[in-house]
């Protein structure tokens, strides 16, 4: 008994040749077809390159387009003239011009003799199926599809429209559940001479010609008709990327293929030397019995799928650029805005980067320059703190910065005297945790020594800038976690808002806070918003702090702040 | 985009490409070795002016990755550049005294031998002193990538620039003839790249590294463009709009992906910043032949008078594309 290999070229004939003859000198007959498409001298060269081989053939050619009738019909073809010139032949495995052998046949017979009467071929009901191009699973078989996919995309589309609208629908012949599988398979004799001499076969074919992509399901589902034990599986190796093509073999794959127990692989590109050196030489295989395990190479694949389609979340690049809402996480993690903290306490910067073990930047967006952790001018990734470049296109600084420091949480202070072109950015971003103190700008004034004019002016503009802030913080399409307070309301009991937020960004954490920020002395504060009131200003931002009374903080526990989202 | 829009940009192909006609007469074949040109070829198409120096290795690189045949336009060399090339079997040189300047920086020389002889062919427009890099460039030769494109129907392979450069000032160590510049220029800026999208033409705008941080840290708008385009499947009626910075049709610009994913892509390192690179600044100075009257080189002068090292503690040391890919400075997209 031995294997038989059927092979369907259309290109590369130097590899085939190189394979037919690797296969035909172990003792395995192989018929070869060649797409009649392919030119005249091309077809002789090829016949005569393998012209003084005993066990090879040429079927008779047809046109093969992909997805037509073409290739079953050659494979029929070849078949045939593979059972009635090989009578040694047990099994038949369906291959193509690119496939290659990873293991001496002689492992490929043993697992097949251990196995008797077992059919490999992928065979799945259409209503199983998820990888199907075009979304076409049983409309396959109850459609027409007189105009090519390839060359005539449009009409194709149009002409299924069409009959959906219209309701048309083929009758699929009495007793036949439609398959669908991989087109590489390995049938018995049994089976496949049962398939080939079917007594309804004509009326299978006529069928089947009109049918969408046959090759991938004729022979799936003609053989549940006649087998006695199907395993639904191809001993071929071949992986389908996102847009239903084969993923390529390359020299780099070598020791995953090795590893990976599989017959044959599918597919090898031509140039791939080292592959073909290595596998195709009488020494190579040596593994025995082992079980094809081609998880590795799966996942390679599954992965190279996942980026092509998902991408890397928070990378913004030359090949990678999200229409808004499609980002797949806009930024590369999450992070920590603060406004009004670092007014309010004096050590705010290093007291939080202690107690939640994180990097804590200035105002990323003040107005003179970046401030970056430990007053750096430059940062990962090379990052300069020109407030230009930074301004110039802010959205790509702050992704920038949270792509390069990945792995480690980011914390930056703002407010209303940053940069304000960035905001509509962190408050669309999921990943921003935004935690405010309304009206906390007003204490640095407060305590500096400015003439009370410029005071004035400035609290006025802060405040003008602040109140549009919130208004815009307010808007549903706000997608941030978001904290605000006004400053009295927080004076009255900064720790519990502090251990909220620290608990957010540390979630296992769990400890309690034993050490709180240091914050600014406050008496007068009350004074000093009344004399600004006097002025003609209306501060109202900060909440209710009545002149006079100097504002201290409370142990009692007050409702928690309010949380959006 | 809009049907006036579309034509307006149709108009505006016909147009460089009827420039770059007329300008074919300023190019005189020194040596042509075309004939040797074999369907499917890979071309490699480059300009260039007093390069000797860089030639050797710069040749000796594009052969390595699989270039079949070089076509290249000198623009005036005197230091042996055009002997060196017409000695060489795979080059077919043009000459041309002509203006850098007028003929768009070359833009309008290389579109017309593209369209005279890539159609059809995969091709590779970069200067000498730009080095592709592609995914897996270190096990899969050039064809590889092409064949992957071909039979991924992409028509169009985007590679940004990566400025490289040295620690320490640009000038301490010499370049000698034939050796790899990056052993010198080793270093780059991984991360502080700004992106935008230009809405006429489709494609990414892309400035950033060492030159806006060094010297246009205050006019970051004049930073240079960094998004290249350099790998296409040429037809002849493709056009380049400005360097290799975009294409038209605009289909051509659309080398990422707009819905979460990742398209591959690849870098081309570049190794302006070498010793040669003050006397070439001074040089272009004089001539008065670059980009909005020299202004980038105006402002590389200065700025590496006042400080001579692009090299800071965040530099990146580079490895290999592998270390450039998990950097997200380019990507193997779903080749695998």
């Amino acid at each position: 008994m031995s294997v038989g290999f059927v092979m369907l070229c259309h290109t590369a004939f130097d590899r085939a040749a190189q394979v037919a003859r690797h296969w035909s000198r172990q003792g395995c007959p192989v018929v070869i077809h060649v797409d009649r498409r392919v030119k005249a001298a091309t077809y002789r060269k090829f016949t005569r390159d393998l012209a003084g081989e005993a066990d090879i053939r040429f079927a008779p050619r047809f046109a093969c387009e992909w997805g037509t009738w073409g290739l079953v019909a050659a494979t029929q073809a070849a078949a045939e003239l593979m059972l009635r010139d090989f009578p040694q032949v047990s099994h038949v495995c369906l291959a193509s011009g690119s496939c290659l052998p990873l293991r001496p046949v002689s492992e490929l017979a043993a697992y097949l003799a251990a196995r008797p009467g077992t059919d490999f071929i992928e065979s799945v009901t259409t209503e199983d199926v998820g990888w199907t191009v075009g979304g076409l699973n049983i409309e396959r078989f109850t459609l027409r599809f007189p105009f090519s996919w390839r060359k005539n995309r449009r009409l194709f589309d149009d002409y299924v429209r069409l009959q959906r609208r219209v309701g048309f629908r083929r009758r699929i012949p009495a007793g036949l559940a439609p398959h669908l599988g991989s087109q590489w398979w390995c049938l018995t004799r049994e089976s496949l001479t049962a398939i080939l001499q079917h007594p309804r076969r004509a009326e299978f074919d006529r069928y089947f010609q009109r049918v969408w992509i046959p090759d991938e399901s004729y022979f799936q589902t003609l053989v549940r008709l006649v087998s006695t034990r199907i395993e639904s599986r191809s001993l071929t190796l071949h992986k389908f990327d996102f847009q239903g093509k084969p993923h390529i073999f390359y020299d780099d794959h070598l020791q995953l293929l090795r590893k990976s127990d599989c017959f044959v692989a599918r597919k090898v590109w031509p140039q791939a030397d080292r592959l073909y050196r290595a596998f195709l030489s009488p020494h190579a295989g040596a593994q025995q019995a082992a079980e094809p395990n081609p998880g590795k190479i799966d996942r390679l694949f599954a992965r190279a799928v996942e980026r092509r389609t998902k991408g890397r979340a928070g990378l913004y690049m030359q090949s990678r650029f999200p229409n808004p809402a499609w980002e797949n996480a806009m930024s590369a993690a999450p992070y920590s805005v603060f406004q009004g903290f670092s007014d309010l306490f004096e050590n705010f910067e290093t007291w939080l980067g202690k107690a939640a073990g994180v990097r804590v930047h200035g105002h990323l967006f003040a107005p003179a320059r970046v401030e970056f952790a430990g007053g750096d001018t430059s940062y990962n990734g090379a990052l300069s703190d020109s407030a230009a470049l930074r301004d110039y296109n802010p959205r790509s600084f702050l992704t920038n910065l949270l792509w390069n420091t990945r792995g480690e949480r980011q914390c930056f202070q703002y407010g209303p005297a940053d940069s304000q072109k960035i905001l509509p950015f962190l408050m669309r971003d999921p990943q921003a945790q935004i935690s405010v103190i309304t009206g906390a700008w007003a204490v640095p004034l407060f305590r500096a020594s400015l003439d009370f004019p410029e005071i004035r002016k400035e609290a006025a503009r802060l405040q003008k800038i602040e109140a549009a802030q919130v208004d815009l913080l307010r808007l549903p399409a706000v997608k941030a976690r978001l904290r605000i307070w006004s400053l009295a309301e927080f004076v009255e009991d900064p720790m519990t808002p502090l251990q909220d937020i620290l608990d957010e960004i540390n979630p296992r954490a769990g400890r309690r806070l034993t050490e709180a920020p240091r914050m600014a002395d406050l008496a007068g504060f009350g004074q000093f918003l009344q004399n600004l009131r006097n002025q003609g200003m209306q501060p109202v931002l900060m909440g209710d702090f009545p002149a006079g009374d100097d504002p201290r903080p409370t142990t009692t526990r007050r409702g928690r702040p309010y949380l959006v989202k | 985009m809009g049907i006036l829009s579309t034509y307006g940009l149709r108009l505006a192909r016909k147009r460089w490409r009827i420039r770059a006609f007329r300008k074919r007469r300023e190019l005189a074949p020194m040596v042509s070795r075309v004939g040797d040109i074999r369907p499917g070829a890979i071309l490699l198409f480059s300009t260039l002016r007093n390069e000797k120096i860089r030639l050797p290795y710069f040749l000796q690189y594009y052969r390595a990755l699989g270039i079949n045949h070089f076509l290249i336009v000198d623009n005036g060399s005197d230091d042996g550049s055009r002997e060196y090339l017409a000695e060489q079997p795979d080059v077919s040189l043009w000459t041309t005294g002509a203006s850098y300047k007028r003929a768009r920086f070359g833009v309008d020389w290389l579109n017309w031998l593209q369209m005279r002889h890539g159609h059809g062919h995969w091709t590779l427009v970069v200067d000498p002193d730009e080095f592709f890099v592609y995914p897996f460039c270190d096990t899969r030769p050039l064809r590889a990538l092409t064949d992957w494109l071909d039979a991924s129907s992409i028509k169009s392979f985007p590679a940004m620039l990566l400025d490289m450069y040295p620690r320490g000032p640009i000038s301490a160590q010499p370049y000698r003839e034939g050796q790899d510049p990056f052993e010198i220029a080793s270093w780059f800026d991984s991360g502080n790249y700004a992106i935008t999208r230009n809405s006429r033409y489709g494609n990414l705008w892309i400035q950033g590294g060492p030159r806006a941080r060094v010297f246009f840290p205050d006019l970051p708008e004049r930073a240079p463009a960094l998004n290249k385009i350099p790998l296409v499947k040429w037809h002849r009626d493709y056009a380049y709009v400005s360097s290799t910075h975009m294409l038209l049709p605009r289909g051509l610009n659309l080398v990422y992906d707009e819905w979460g994913g990742e398209k591959a892509s690849g870098v081309l390192l570049h190794a302006k910043f070498i010793d040669t690179f003050a006397a070439k600044a001074e040089e272009e100075m004089t001539r008065g032949q670059h980009y909005a009257a020299s202004h980038e080189y105006r402002a590389y002068r200065d700025g590496l008078q006042a400080s001579p090292d692009l090299w800071c503690k965040w530099s990146e040391k580079y490895i290999n594309w592998r270390q450039l890919e998990i950097l997200g400075l380019m990507s193997k997209g779903n080749w695998a």
